[in-house]
């Protein structure tokens, strides 16, 4: 592992760990997380000189640290003196002519991550496009490729550069500061920063569109940058309950795809396939968010729910009354037609499908489930099971002509399929 | 990918001494980096050998060998399970590890991940 040729490699994946510290630390400095990442990439391009002929430091964070820290000393001196030869007077402010070595001293060294919290809020700042917000996060703080990004988001690569490209100019244009939210603004702000990475993960988990059905490299980042955020914020348990719930979501990715990529639904899932260790790690961040009190909010609740099926034996032992009971909870906290739907989900499995479908279509003329695949798939599925085969048949039929993705309008087809066939339900 | 990270166990592992404050402070700090840093998904150090068993199924017969061991190269005194991106980040994390322990070996195996029959 130590021969010479994969140095290139370490010093990547290095990169890869120190890069959000030090982006975010020389953004507090220099001002711009444009220039900040430029100056980072410039530390990096040295150590990619120099170490293969002098061996990886002992502390390559630190040296890496060190590097950019020196580029950043030359920047702003030189914009200092070009500055003061704008002033015609050349009388310097006494506090320009301070030293920036000290400041960037005390800027760098960042030892409970404050200045990673401020690029996080940065980086899901609401003045960015929510497309703008995710290319950003993956980018500063996941260490992803514009490629890596794209791959994930079914977008070109050129599109992916430009967006982010366009993201740093307006954060630089509209002069937002670098500053963790305080007060009433924080909650807002870091709901909109969970709803990012949950955003991420779900691309992930269950991709709107393309041949595959789930994308498990961008749902074990998202994972991860909330592993992180728990560690930077962790009295707030919604930070928890959204970890929680990717947890208990990731564990099951590898039980979602049949051996040739088709989808598993919950039913069909070989549950020995749920990864326990991170089910363990779910229950351990569900417990922390409600160890914090206080009402349960929506990401919370979510992983409630999302716990009771990660530690159900079956789809026949799991609690649907409890989880019908969350439901409405979820509903009271943050209102939503989708999560309406998955609540009648609930109800056909506690209640039976016969009084679910009559919920469901109270659900029919809602603006926001219109063109929603799941809405005639769940309604199919709700005939299926009464034995109403043909209705079931046309609502399969119809969600799979709106799907974006190939492997569910294939499972769709297939229960359409199901329902010419004689047999049971 | 996963990767376990396996510490090899050593005299003084072997021995149950407990660790000076200064390791304990030092790998603490690590243990914060690496948890914090949202890569750790487990890890625990085990008792010596001494406390351990091995069991053997053979020709259907089942032999008991109670510890301690002394093939010292083939005990292991800790575990990690990492969730990381390349073998490289697996290696970096491992070498902040055993500067942290100020020595040692780690032997590093990445798991099979997808379902049964489509490895890796």
């Amino acid at each position: 592992m130590a021969s010479a040729h994969d140095v290139p490699a370490a010093i990547e994946a290095i990169y890869r760990i120190e890069s959000p510290r030090i982006v975010a630390g020389l953004t507090r400095i220099v001002g711009d997380v444009g220039v900040a990442e430029d100056l980072a990439q410039d530390a990096l391009l040295a150590a990619l000189e120099q170490w293969p002929a002098s061996g990886i430091p002992e502390n390559p964070g630190a040296w890496l640290m060190a590097a950019a820290r020196h580029r950043a000393v030359d920047r702003v001196r030189h914009e200092r003196m070009r500055a003061r030869k704008h002033e015609e007077i050349g009388r310097a402010r006494a506090a320009d002519g301070a030293d920036p070595t000290d400041a960037m001293d005390a800027a760098l060294d960042d030892p409970i991550g404050d200045d990673l919290l401020r690029l996080v809020f940065l980086t899901c700042h609401p003045v960015l496009s929510l497309e703008a917000r995710i290319a950003l996060t993956l980018r500063l703080l996941g260490g992803l490729t514009t490629e890596e990004i794209a791959r994930g988001f079914l977008t070109g690569e050129p599109t992916v550069a430009q967006r982010i490209v366009r993201a740093k100019r307006t954060l630089a244009e509209q002069r937002v500061p670098f500053e963790v939210p305080r007060g009433a603004a924080l909650g807002e702000r870091l709901a909109g920063v969970l709803a990012v990475l949950y955003l991420i993960f779900n691309e992930g988990y269950t991709a709107t569109a393309g041949a595959e059905w789930t994308r498990p490299p961008l749902c074990l980042e998202a994972l991860r940058l909330g592993r992180v955020l728990a560690g930077l914020l962790p009295g707030e348990p919604e930070v928890h309950g959204l970890v929680a719930l990717m947890e208990f979501q990731a564990s099951r990715l590898r039980a979602r795809r049949g051996p040739s990529g088709a989808i598993l639904r919950l039913a069909e899932q070989d549950r020995t396939l749920w990864d326990q260790t991170l089910v363990r790690r779910g229950v351990a961040a569900l417990q922390r968010a409600r160890d914090l009190g206080g009402p349960p909010g929506k990401h919370l609740l979510e992983a409630e729910i999302a716990a009771c099926h990660a530690l159900a034996r079956s789809v026949e032992t799991t609690e649907w009354a409890r989880i019908v009971q969350l439901y409405d909870r979820l509903l009271e906290v943050a209102p939503s037609p989708v999560v309406a739907l998955n609540r009648v989900v609930a109800v056909s499995m506690a209640s039976g499908p016969e009084q679910a479908l009559v919920l469901l279509d109270t659900l029919a003329g809602v603006p926001q489930l219109r063109g929603y695949h799941l809405l005639p798939a769940v309604r199919g599925d709700f005939l299926f099971r009464l034995g109403r085969r043909a209705e079931a048949r046309a609502e399969f039929e119809r969600a799979a002509a709106l799907t974006r993705n190939d492997r569910e309008r294939e499972l769709l087809l297939a229960r359409s399929q199901a329902c010419t066939e004689p047999g049971s339900s | 990918m996963r990767v376990l990270g396996l510490l090899r166990a050593d005299a003084s592992s072997e021995a149950g001494e407990p660790p000076s404050p200064e390791l304990l402070e030092r790998c603490g700090r690590f243990m914060e980096e690496v948890t914090r840093a949202g890569v750790l998904l487990a890890s625990d150090g085990l008792q010596p050998s001494s406390q351990g068993a091995r069991v053997r199924l053979t020709g259907g017969k089942v032999t008991v060998l109670d510890g301690p061991f002394t093939e010292s190269k083939e005990l292991i005194a800790s575990y990690a399970l990492l969730e990381v991106k390349s073998m490289a980040e697996a290696v970096e994390w491992t070498t902040r590890f055993l500067r942290a322990l100020g020595g040692g070996e780690c032997e590093l195996r990445p798991l099979y991940e997808g379902p049964p029959g489509q490895e890796p």
